[in-house]
């Protein structure tokens, strides 16, 4: 098992460990690839762009998706960029730079080479998003535009105007369909894995569900890759899609991959605030709004009044009433603080009774000054997207009061732990983008979810798997008939039947909001020792109310969503409960994780590096067994670990 | 507020569907759309007839099934037909994007999925769209490979092309100007695709054989031909205009004149 946990970190100096990985990595000849399955679980960035890398590479490749089109994964909700250290501007920036900020918005939790290596294939991924006919914005003279995000001092972030994600997987899913009409990608849409099948030790294939016709199937490989995003909906009220889910890599972890940092998640500052208990869903604002919007508070309790009573509007109060925090508390960054510094001050805020809407969890991000600067053009081709759906939602309009927004679930750092391959601790099973943990430590940085999910696709994994894959040419296709797989599709079958045989009263979404509710009170923005002990009983609790009285109406076979989510929440609380394990087990604030026990005197978060400077990676242990705790030592050999400052 | 819901239900691709009426309460103005039908779906479940009760003769279809995802019109999942019109009353919007505050207090609103040949219904308000990958994989990408890409300035786009292309790469694919054409034909969206990828230079070397391979599948798949009626325009949600179908047509002209 030693061996199975260790990083496989390269020698030598940080700058080649890249490229003598790949230089030691076997290869496969064409003539091997063609005998060679792959099972790719996920279409979003990740997924996509590595079926499609690997079905050009001659490898045989099934790829699968819960939605009707791989276009529909969540990476196409993705607005403000992607990272790329371009230095097209000749602001100073460089490889080094855009690892070094990484790094340090990561609050010093991720590891070095797998983050230098994201910034050294970063600048690789514009090109081939270029190629594929992406429409980035340009300037006049036809070149490549930039824009500014969050926890950094350069313009490094590549745009299609709020709608970057969308433009890059329809790109990532472009290639997909060239490889399907070449043959060497067969797409299974609608089909949702249920488990991951191990034989002697190794991932050689998965179970799924039919959505359609509800049958279960039995799919076998050489290798899997899971690339099926994070676990934010754990929360229930989130930016994630509504059918994003953990269960692809709880399974996983429930067969013996490690789970890493769970209790690392993101909320991002800059969402459109709940409005009432009838809400699903919370829907994000672009960070790159940061660029030129200001944040604010009034200074004046008496104003917070009026305006909670709409008495006053806020272009009402006078400049020299409104607290511009974060430019007050971090002078140096300003607006353009990273997310868990921006969501903490505001939270802050808001605690401290500032908050501007009636339920006092909201404040401004203001376009005023932005307007009179820029002129309404200039800002309307910024933002003009993002102004019509705030307005669309909210029925406001940016151009005459500013936004309202308040911080939110938005991405998990956490995930499957993988080695510098990306490989699992279950040989042949990998795990790429959001999914896995590796490249964002405590905190990610805007515009880098899209940057790691196709450096992972297009340029990682098609090229590390080989590594495994060329010792298993001479393996035969995986019988789908074995032991293995009957007992996977078997006990598969036995949850289908518990949940459908509860027939209680209370539905699946009621009982998530509720674990929704548990999750945000106590494994939320601040978090403490007692109240995570108090979120892991609850959701105990919960879980055994869920299985006495949840109504899942219909059945198996047929389109049943129903049982989809019932499905998928019986993951949530394990996930839920695995994430307070380890926000408990971790004392220490960083990044996203703040333990109220772990503050300076100005209430910034405290890092406890003596103790904590490690990679937590759990190990599943069987159902109602405590999880084992595994620590991967992290060692900075490169960049002098500092407190984060954002102030100067 | 409150509402009559005029729903279709249909249990599976075969079965015959039909309409049923539910009564709803209690909705906030700000709610969307969808959440109105969660909450319509929730008080389905539990009034939900049990096996013994179907036994004497309950009927009730269970709750409504919707396709529906994002929840931020991007990812093109969702697809009713309200009121007589795709995505509902309000312009440029996707479903999940459409408030109840657009509706009257106590109004009966009907809710059907898209109908088109080329869509059939898997259940109640869902369609089978795969045919709009299958167009897509006739020849909706650049053949170029991973890794095969030259630096990201050596191709230089004018700032306008790039906004054109955008306007048109803007399309979710949700097929909304499908279910609005009187011939169920998929141009608007087939054009959005060859016209994104025609204004750019990457995108010519192919620009022959991807113009006639897409028409040449939208056709096969049973999608209606254009008259220009221009309904596709009017209900696009990304509001992508027909300027991109006569971008379409001289491709394919071109495409035809030089064979």
């Amino acid at each position: 098992m030693a061996d199975k946990f260790s990083s496989k970190i390269p020698e030598g100096p940080l700058a080649q460990k890249w490229t003598k990985r790949k230089s030691e990595i076997h290869l496969v000849s064409p003539n091997n690839k063609r005998k060679l399955e792959i099972i790719v679980v996920g279409t979003g960035l990740g997924g996509a762009s590595a079926a499609a890398s690997l079905g050009e590479l001659g490898y045989n490749v099934k790829i699968f998706c819960i939605s009707d089109s791989p276009r529909r994964a969540h990476s196409i909700a993705a607005q403000g960029g992607i990272n790329a250290a371009k230095n097209y501007q000749n602001d100073n920036d460089s490889v080094y730079r855009l690892f070094y900020d990484t790094i340090k918005g990561g609050d010093y939790r991720s590891r070095e080479a797998n983050v230098y290596r994201l910034a050294e294939v970063s600048a690789a991924i514009i090109d081939q998003c270029v190629a594929q006919g992406i429409p980035f914005a340009r300037e006049y003279g036809g070149y490549l535009a930039n824009r500014s995000f969050g926890g950094v001092q350069v313009s490094r972030t590549f745009y299609a105007r709020g709608q970057t994600g969308q433009q890059l997987l329809l790109g990532a899913y472009a290639a997909l369909n060239k490889e399907i009409s070449m043959g060497t990608v067969k797409s299974y849409p609608r089909h949702e894995m249920l488990d991951l099948v191990v034989v002697n030790g190794e991932a050689k294939g998965i179970i799924t569900r039919n959505l359609v016709t509800g049958q279960l199937e039995r799919f076998g490989a050489h290798a899997v890759i899971i690339a099926t995003g994070g676990y934010g909906n754990t929360y229930f009220l989130s930016t994630n899609a509504m059918n994003s889910n953990g269960s692809a890599a709880l399974q996983c972890y429930k067969k013996g991959a490690y789970f890493a940092n769970p209790c690392f998640a993101q909320i991002h500052p800059t969402c459109i605030p709940v409005h009432g208990d009838q809400q699903c869903k919370l829907t994000l604002m672009s960070e790159s709004l940061r660029n030129d919007g200001r944040i604010w508070v009034p200074k004046k309790k008496e104003d917070v009044e009026k305006l909670r009573k709409h008495e006053i509007k806020p272009s009402q109060i006078p400049e020299e009433d409104r607290d511009y925090y974060l430019e007050r508390r971090y002078p140096a960054f300003g607006n353009l603080v990273p997310r868990d510094v921006a969501s903490r001050a505001a939270k802050e805020r808001c605690d401290a009774g500032f908050g501007v809407n009636e339920t006092g969890k909201a404040v401004f991000l203001d376009f005023s000054e932005a307007i009179n600067r820029l002129g309404h053009q200039k800002v309307a081709e910024r933002y003009g997207n993002l102004f019509e759906m705030y307005e669309k939602i909210t029925a406001s309009s940016p151009w005459e009061e500013p936004m309202m927004i308040y911080p939110a679930i938005h991405y998990t750092m956490g995930g499957i732990w993988v080695d510098y391959d990306l490989q699992t601790t279950i040989p042949g099973l990998y795990a790429i983008g959001e999914a896995n943990f590796s490249d964002h430590g405590g905190n990610r940085l805007g515009a880098s979810a899209l940057m790691q999910g196709l450096a992972d696709g297009y340029f990682i994994v098609p090229v590390t798997i080989g590594d495994y894959l060329s010792k298993k040419f001479s393996e035969p296709k995986t019988d789908v008939n074995l032991p293995e797989f009957i007992e996977a599709e078997k006990a598969v079958q036995a949850r289908i039947d518990r949940l459908l045989s509860i027939n209680g009263t209370e539905t699946v979404d009621s009982i998530h909001k509720e674990l929704g509710h548990i999750m945000w009170e106590y494994v939320g923005m601040a978090r403490d020792k007692e109240g995570l002990q108090k979120a892991i009983s609850l959701i105990k609790d919960l879980r055994k109310r869920f299985y006495e009285n949840v109504k899942v109406p219909g059945s198996q076979f047929e389109f049943n969503q129903e049982l989809e989510k019932a499905l998928r929440l019986e993951d949530f609380f394990d996930i839920g409960e695995l994430m307070a394990r380890d926000a408990l087990n971790r004392n220490e604030s960083c990044g996203g994780h703040f333990r109220v026990e772990s503050q300076t005197d100005e209430g910034e978060a405290k890092r406890d590096d003596a103790n904590y400077m490690y990679v937590a990676a759990w190990e599943y242990k069987g159902e109602g067994v405590d999880p084992e705790l595994h620590k991967e030592p992290l060692v900075y050999e490169n960049i002098k670990v500092i407190t984060r400052n954002y102030k100067d | 507020m409150e509402f009559n819901l005029k729903i279709w239900r249909q249990k599976n691709a075969k079965a015959k569907g039909h309409f049923e009426t539910y009564h709803i309460s209690g909705i906030e103005e700000d709610a969307s759309f969808l959440e109105m039908l969660d909450i319509l779906n929730e008080q389905l479940i539990r009034e939900g007839c049990d096996p013994v009760a179907v036994e004497r003769g309950c009927k009730s279809s269970g709750p409504v099934s919707f396709d529906h995802d994002c929840r931020e019109g991007i990812c093109g999942a969702c697809s009713l037909y309200i009121d007589g019109r795709a995505h509902g009353p309000d312009d440029h919007v996707t479903t999940c994007q459409l408030f109840m505050r657009h509706f009257k207090n106590g109004a009966t609103i009907t809710v059907e999925p898209w109908r088109s040949k080329a869509f059939p219904v898997i259940k109640d308000l869902v369609v089978d769209r795969t045919a709009f990958d299958k167009i897509l994989q006739a020849g909706g990408f650049i053949s170029v490979r991973t890794g095969s890409a030259q630096d990201a300035n050596n191709i230089l786009i004018p700032h306008d092309k790039a906004e054109e292309s955008m306007d048109a790469a803007a399309c979710v694919g949700c097929g909304a100007c499908v279910a609005t054409c009187k011939n169920g034909s998929a141009m608007l969206f087939v054009a959005a695709r060859v016209s994104s990828l025609a204004l750019l230079p990457q995108g010519r070397p192919e620009a022959k054989r991807r113009a006639k391979a897409m028409i040449a599948k939208m056709d096969e798949l049973g999608f209606g031909g254009c008259t220009n009626t221009r309904a596709c325009e009017l209900e696009c949600p990304k509001g992508i205009t027909v300027a991109h179908i006569a971008r379409l047509n001289r491709e394919f002209l071109k495409a035809k004149f030089s064979d």
